[in-house]
């Protein structure tokens, strides 16, 4: 049973992503990499992990929802896009090169027996429970760079955003606004 | 005792689920109209049927009869998903939502005697999650419809959608966040078990700021007065179902009103005591009665509030509701550790 539902995924996320990749149209990428990363969170249900199933849901549903307002600001959204392909025969060594590579590193375990979880899971734990406890003791350094990072990332987003912030374009009056943005006249 | 969840009493619960929130979705026309009518001092529907109930069938045959429109130049593909989109992560979302009490079948029944029926069809230990998880998937409804109908009104308010959604998003998941802390499990289980004590006992009375932040939010999530931006008739024309007619457009509908539920029954357990029994009235009623006092209350606010523009929900949710949201969860961090 699981065996049919892990297939039955994994077939589903490789075609949607194929279609991401091959797709010239944005809307049909945009939507098949949504519905790929939807699907993804149901390998980790298959596994139990239901939290980070969840988690998988909530992040990239926000985070694709944003890609898709980009796609909507630079691109007609029913017309195809033309790609430039400067070398079909490079792209094509590259990206199977790094394919080939991939497989190799998270097969190399399976072959050599090697994989055995480092930080075995704490009995009677739930889910976010076993999470919380790997993350704010073995990993407390990476998680808490994270946030440093995450939060940089925030204060830059804010000083690059937020010129002219207590202006605001719709209560103020067109003359003004062009006096102070420099209008186009 | 504990009773052993057969997937007959699952499927039953799921059918029961989906075939009540239609109903009631379908029936939440009729009322909302009507209290909107009576709040407006007119009479509202009044011509078919008594007191214009049968007005819900007559709806009803014009939605199913009326000619599905695909525009010529839209995206067909994903102009026909986007509709299914938002009814099915609606009913998604019910899946791990208690809607009234687990029962046993009487054994006199033929073929379901003494099957046992869970009060939630899968409880999964991460059940409010989910719902949230599952409810803000449902947005992309919206955003793809706006966007496949090649229409300037659509795509306005696929952008909307957009703002709408970066907006609340964390106001929701940070409100619920100092209960769950308090309760400390994800299980909406778990959340009934903890209020069980009566009245006294409901967590909007230690958590009333993240009950007011959460119900903010959820009209939000639902698209309701104030804060109803996608659709808003007098602005968009009809935002992103500008292009859609008959059974398409009702999906939507349909949708909505399932998010509206579940939003009215997340607020019930999570705050005000779920399915538990009070005094004499029984628990299955209590969550009756408390989630038409929700329903009733987004219509009420519809009929006495304006709605708000997009960049007033921008600035209303980072600026006001993230900070209090965030500082309510410090203060129930620090009660909580000064507690123990």
């Amino acid at each position: 049973m699981i065996t049919i539902a892990f297939y039955f995924f994994a077939v589903l996320i490789t075609l949607l992503f194929l279609v991401t990749v091959m797709s010239k149209n944005v809307l049909y990428a945009m939507t098949s990499l949504a519905a790929g990363m939807v699907l993804i969170s149901g390998l980790f249900f298959i596994l139990g992990a239901d939290f980070l199933g969840v988690v998988q849901l909530i992040v990239y549903v926000g985070a694709v929802m944003a890609l898709y307002s980009f796609a909507m600001m630079f691109f007609d959204v029913n017309k195809d896009v033309k790609e430039k392909n400067g070398s079909a025969a490079t792209v094509f060594l590259l990206g199977g090169a790094i394919a080939l590579m991939l497989v190799l590193v998270f097969s190399a375990p399976m072959i050599g027996q090697g994989a055995a979880s480092l930080y075995p899971q704490v009995a009677g734990a739930t889910n976010p429970q076993a999470v919380g406890l790997v993350l704010f003791t073995k990993y407390l350094v990476p998680f808490e760079v994270a946030a440093v990072m995450l939060l940089v990332a925030m204060i830059a987003g804010i000083i690059l955003a937020g010129k002219k912030m207590d202006l605001s374009l719709s209560t103020t009056e067109e003359e003004i606004l062009d006096e102070t943005q420099g209008g186009d006249k | 005792m504990i009773h052993e969840v057969t997937w007959i009493g699952a499927a039953v619960k799921a059918l029961i689920a989906l075939l009540l929130v239609s109903a009631v979705a379908g029936f939440g026309t009729y009322i909302e109209r009507k209290v909107l009518a009576w709040m407006q001092r007119r009479p509202g529907p009044a011509h078919v049927g008594p007191f214009g109930l049968l007005q819900l069938a007559a709806d009803g045959i014009k939605l199913f009869t009326k000619e599905d429109f695909i525009p010529q130049f839209s995206n067909r593909l994903i102009f026909s998903i986007a509709p299914v989109i938002t009814a099915g992560t609606a009913f998604i979302a019910l899946a791990a939502v208690p809607l009234f009490p687990d029962f046993t079948f009487p054994s006199w029944i033929p073929l379901l005697g003494g099957v046992f029926v869970p009060s939630i069809a899968s409880d999964v230990n991460i059940g409010i999650l989910f719902i949230l998880a599952a409810m803000a998937a449902g947005l992309y409804g919206p955003l793809l419809a706006g966007m496949s109908q090649q229409n300037k009104w659509g795509i306005i308010g696929a952008a909307r959608t957009a703002v709408q959604f970066l907006s609340y998003e964390v106001v929701t998941g940070l409100s619920l966040l100092a209960p769950i802390m308090l309760v400390s499990s994800l299980s909406l289980v778990d959340f009934n078990n903890y209020q069980a004590g009566g009245i006294g006992s409901w967590m909007l009375w230690q958590q009333p700021l993240a009950f007011i932040l959460f119900l903010i939010a959820g009209f939000a999530e639902t698209n309701r007065t104030p804060f109803d931006l996608l659709e808003h008739e007098a602005e968009i024309v009809s935002g992103f179902v500008t292009e859609y007619s008959g059974l398409r457009w009702g999906l939507f509908f349909v949708g909505e009103y399932a998010n509206m539920i579940t939003i009215g029954v997340l607020a019930s357990v999570v705050f005000c005591g779920g399915y538990s029994d009070l005094w004499l009235i029984p628990g299955w009623l209590m969550m009756g009665l408390k989630v038409s006092f929700f329903f009733f209350l987004m219509l009420w606010v519809r009929a006495s509030w304006p709605h708000i523009r997009p960049d007033q929900l921008m600035w209303l949710s980072w600026k006001v509701l993230m900070p209090l949201a965030v500082v309510n969860v410090v203060i129930t961090g620090i009660v909580m550790m000064a507690m123990a």
